[in-house]
């Protein structure tokens, strides 16, 4: 969808999408080669967006329990979606069969979305003058927003905006991003020093989810 | 080449995070700072990758139609639409703006 015109051919944009499979860092890493970063920089932004996959991956560890085998096959799919359609299921018979079924049509999906999205934007030549520059951004806001339940997500999404746009004119191109991430720990940081008593560490674990 | 040493680096580096996740022993990055930190990160990159896609041309900061169409976009999500739809809203609003001279 965004990478035509942005120097991205479309066997390319397939490929991504192919051996990628993980929408945000997929977008992320197109725009930050359409704005001239270097390769690794932009690399390295889509592979930090990738992490959370790894935390999806150990709680479908234990629901799947998949057999050693299957699991460089199922390890493609381990994506938001996935995660939370088998996390939603009763059983573990039924976990597997949504983990599967949301993969194989995602997967499929996705593929064939990238496939005529990057064709059809090259038929369409000037993608700016339709308007496509403004749906990377607003694919990242979508899956920002849900993400934004307490007042730690959102300082850290603040700080994050600051340093990303502050450091844009005197950074290289996809190194502002990076710099960015830093507001995740340093939140976090600032939280532990201010926090501290029982109730508070209480309602942390709450709005994590999950106790210790 | 560049753009598929980037594309090569990223496949496998997203492709190892999946596949780690299934296959340390459960417990080995449940420590609460890890997981807190795992969950904000997302929260940091998109959040600036948004800002900077929607106000960056080059190193210069810009207002421009993509501001509009990222407002459309948060609306749509302030109304709960649909993941396209919001996406949409941004295309249809920044195009129309331009369109308008703006």
């Amino acid at each position: 969808m965004t990478a035509a015109g942005s120097g991205v051919t479309v066997v390319q944009a397939c490929v991504l999408s192919l051996l990628v499979f993980t929408g945000a860092s997929q977008f992320a890493l197109v725009g930050a080669l359409a704005a001239g970063g270097n390769p690794l920089t932009a690399a390295a932004g889509a592979f930090f967006l990738g992490v959370r996959n790894a935390f999806y991956g150990l709680r479908l560890s234990q629901l799947l329990a998949l057999p050693r085998a299957v699991r460089p096959f199922a390890a493609q799919w381990v994506i938001d979606e996935t995660t939370a359609v088998a996390l939603a299921q009763p059983t573990r018979r039924s976990a597997r069969i949504g983990f599967t079924v949301t993969g194989l049509s995602l997967y499929l999906l996705w593929n064939l979305t990238t496939l005529l999205g990057a064709l059809g934007a090259q038929a369409i030549g000037d993608t700016d003058a339709w308007g496509l520059d403004a749906a990377g951004p607003a694919v990242f806001l979508a899956l920002l927003a849900p993400m934004l339940r307490t007042t730690t997500e959102r300082a850290v999404a603040g700080l994050a905006v600051l340093l990303g746009l502050g450091l844009l004119p005197v950074l290289p191109a996809g190194a502002p991003v990076l710099v960015a991430a830093l507001a995740a720990p340093a939140v976090l940081f600032l939280e532990g020093r201010r926090k501290g008593t029982p109730r508070d560490a209480a309602h942390d674990d709450h709005a994590e989810g999950e106790g210790r | 080449m560049n753009t598929w040493i980037a594309i090569g680096a990223t496949a496998l580096g997203c492709y190892a995070v999946k596949l780690i996740g299934l296959l340390v022993p459960a417990g080995t990055l449940e420590r609460p700072l890890v997981r807190r930190l795992a969950a904000l990160l997302p929260v940091a990159l998109l959040a600036a990758l948004t800002a900077q896609q929607t106000f960056a041309d080059g190193h210069r900061l810009v207002l421009d139609a993509r501001l509009a169409g990222i407002a459309a976009a948060a609306v749509a999500l302030v109304l709960r639409a649909p993941f396209l739809l919001v996406v949409a809203a941004a295309v249809i609003v920044t195009a129309g703006v331009r369109a308008m001279g703006g």
